[in-house]
């Protein structure tokens, strides 16, 4: 278990402080696949880092199955590194290594007998669907099976926890997908806890049980994936959930009554027209401003954005009308005051 | 300008020619040995001192305090600014202490690996500055310890690129081996200036800056080839 208590990271630049990281508090279970997921900016690798400790936090600590790794010295941190390990966005493979080597590269730190090595290495290549590749060189790869050689290698060491910083930011979509398929059957064969730091919703959709969404070095949002996706609260997660919705509030807005989000969870919601059947039993006539559908964690959810017209009596009644239906989340988003939308 | 078209009659090239076979195989043997001794001596002095500059700078794997970085460049940046020519005279002393005498081809060793490893530091230095700082961190995060990023990720991951600039070493100590010749050292340095400069026997001058040209390429080349084999990030 992985534990970040108060974490707090401030690095001193040019331009003044910088806090890349404001009072972080997760909890990664064993046998989790957490996706830490943000804009860029957001902190998320300052984040990865902090827990295998390429950063030293500020503040606040990480605790590995109880154990604080910012007490730890620097010969116990390399130990722990083997534990923790991890693959990154652009590969970082030794090139001037075979494939073979490369997978080998951790077990020659720790002194391991070379025959023994390398029958390691070579049953992760079998792993990784690259039994091939024992003596290329990583320039003749793809970038998918390089990766697929630096999951091998940050798997030699027989490691609890596997950190993906942007792992799949460099692939295109089929290759992510195979490697993420490759990472989640490694998961379920080894129990191994991954952490998954991406910007991509689709990978966290794909792959994650869990997620935190994290925005200007604080987590905003956190729970398991379908808990958080088919109710955003936060404005970010709802701008990595629906990025279309984003600003359809300013622009097809009439300027005037509230605008509500409708979240349907499950692809056979209501059997009835919702929108349609509001208006003539209500008589509210609700002005669409945006809807989408997107598939998370093999559930269907449909995403819309209305606006009431009138004022609060008949927010308060279509608020009413459609919390009647089944399985739809309603949340007002904003009383509109001439202003761009503000949290409610 | 008479005189010197005159160095090129039949008579002063047969002269040459004699000068060619019987001096210039110890000249060219001299300078060859001399070239590589001294750049092996600068590589093993320059390559140690070229990872501390990489590896204790204040944003490398392993600081070291400022003060001691700062004179260590400053110690390094004096050597290189001396003109070699001074600088031979200035390491006389050190030159008689190691080797007994100042003249000769072995004595000119000392002060070429003097004015060579500074040089050859820098060089290092700049080879494992164009690594890839994310292949650093994966090192890091694999739990190495500094000996083990240097030994196991910086010097094998810069091997092309230290080829190259060893080779570039190389040649440059070679031009230095000439103006050694003219210190009391040895080789085709030696044999230009005693021959040409002092004699006025152009022909015998040419003849050895010819040689060292061709020299200089064999170097080049033998070293441009094996950086480009050793690099594995070539497609093949």
């Amino acid at each position: 278990m992985i534990e970040l208590r108060n974490l707090s990271k401030r690095f001193v630049t040019a331009d003044g402080p910088v806090e890349a990281l404001k009072d972080v508090n997760l909890t990664v279970n064993d046998g989790d696949i957490y996706g830490i997921i943000g804009m860029s900016g957001a902190g998320k690798s300052t984040l990865v880092r902090c827990i295998n400790m390429l950063e030293r936090p500020t503040e606040g600590s990480v605790l590995l199955d109880g154990r604080d790794l910012g007490a730890l010295s620097k010969k116990e941190m390399q130990g722990v590194r083997r534990e923790v390990t991890m693959i990154f966005q652009s590969f970082n493979l030794l090139m001037q290594s075979t494939c073979l080597q490369n997978i080998m590269f951790p077990l020659k730190l720790i002194h391991t007998p070379k025959a023994q090595a390398e029958a390691r290495a070579r049953e992760l290549l079998q792993t990784v669907g690259l039994p091939d590749k024992a003596n290329a060189y990583p320039a003749q790869l793809s970038g998918g099976q390089q990766q697929r050689i630096a999951i091998a290698r940050a798997l030699a060491t027989n490691p609890r926890v596997l950190l993906c910083d942007e792992a799949t930011s460099a692939l295109d979509p089929k290759t992510t997908q195979s490697i993420l398929e490759l990472i989640r059957q490694i998961n379920r064969d080894t129990g191994i806890t991954v952490i998954v730091i991406t910007h991509q919703m689709s990978v966290v959709q794909e792959i994650c049980n869990r997620v935190a969404i994290l925005e200007n070095g604080q987590v905003v949002e956190e729970g398991d994936v379908s808990q958080v996706f088919s109710q955003p609260k936060a404005r970010a997660t709802r701008a990595l959930v629906f990025p279309e919705m984003n600003g359809a509030e300013g622009t097809v807005s009439s300027g005037y009554g509230q605008l509500l989000r409708l979240i349907f969870e499950g692809s056979v919601t209501i059997d009835k027209p919702l929108i349609a059947s509001m208006a003539m039993e209500c008589g509210i006539a609700a002005n669409i401003l945006g809807a989408s559908t997107r598939t998370v964690g093999k559930r269907e959810y449909g995403y819309m954005l209305i606006e009431i017209p009138g004022g609060p009596d008949e927010l308060a009644k279509a608020l009413k009308y459609i919390s009647k239906a089944p399985n739809v989340v309603v949340q007002v988003e904003a009383q509109y005051s001439g202003e761009e939308a503000s949290e409610a | 300008m008479n005189q010197f078209v005159k160095a090129f009659e039949p008579d002063k090239l047969q002269e040459a020619w004699h000068v060619f076979c019987t001096e210039f195989p110890l000249g060219l043997w001299e300078t060859v040995y001399v070239t590589l001794l001294a750049t092996l001596f600068a590589i093993i002095l320059g390559l140690p001192l070229g990872i501390l500059l990489v590896t204790g700078d204040e944003k490398g794997i392993r600081p070291l305090p400022k003060p001691l970085m700062k004179t260590v460049n400053v110690i390094i940046n004096f050597l290189r600014s001396v003109p070699f020519i001074i600088l031979m005279v200035m390491v006389i002393p050190l030159t008689r202490a190691i080797i007994g005498t100042s003249i000769g081809s072995v004595a000119s060793i000392v002060p070429l690996v003097v004015a060579a490893f500074p040089f050859v530091a820098r060089l290092v230095e700049s080879s494992l500055r164009e690594l890839d700082p994310n292949i650093i961190e994966m090192a890091q995060s694999m739990g190495s310890s500094t000996i083990q990023i240097v030994f196991r990720v910086m010097l094998p991951e810069s091997v092309p690129s230290l080829v190259t600039n060893f080779t570039l070493a190389i040649t440059t100590i070679l031009g230095y081996t000439a103006m050694s010749g003219a210190m009391g050292g040895g080789g085709l340095g030696k044999i230009a200036i005693n021959y040409g400069y002092s004699r006025y026997k152009y022909a015998v001058l040419y003849l050895a800056v010819i040689v060292l040209v061709i020299v200089v390429q064999v170097f080049q080349s033998v070293g441009t080839r094996l950086a480009t084999r050793l690099d594995k990030r070539i497609k093949k």
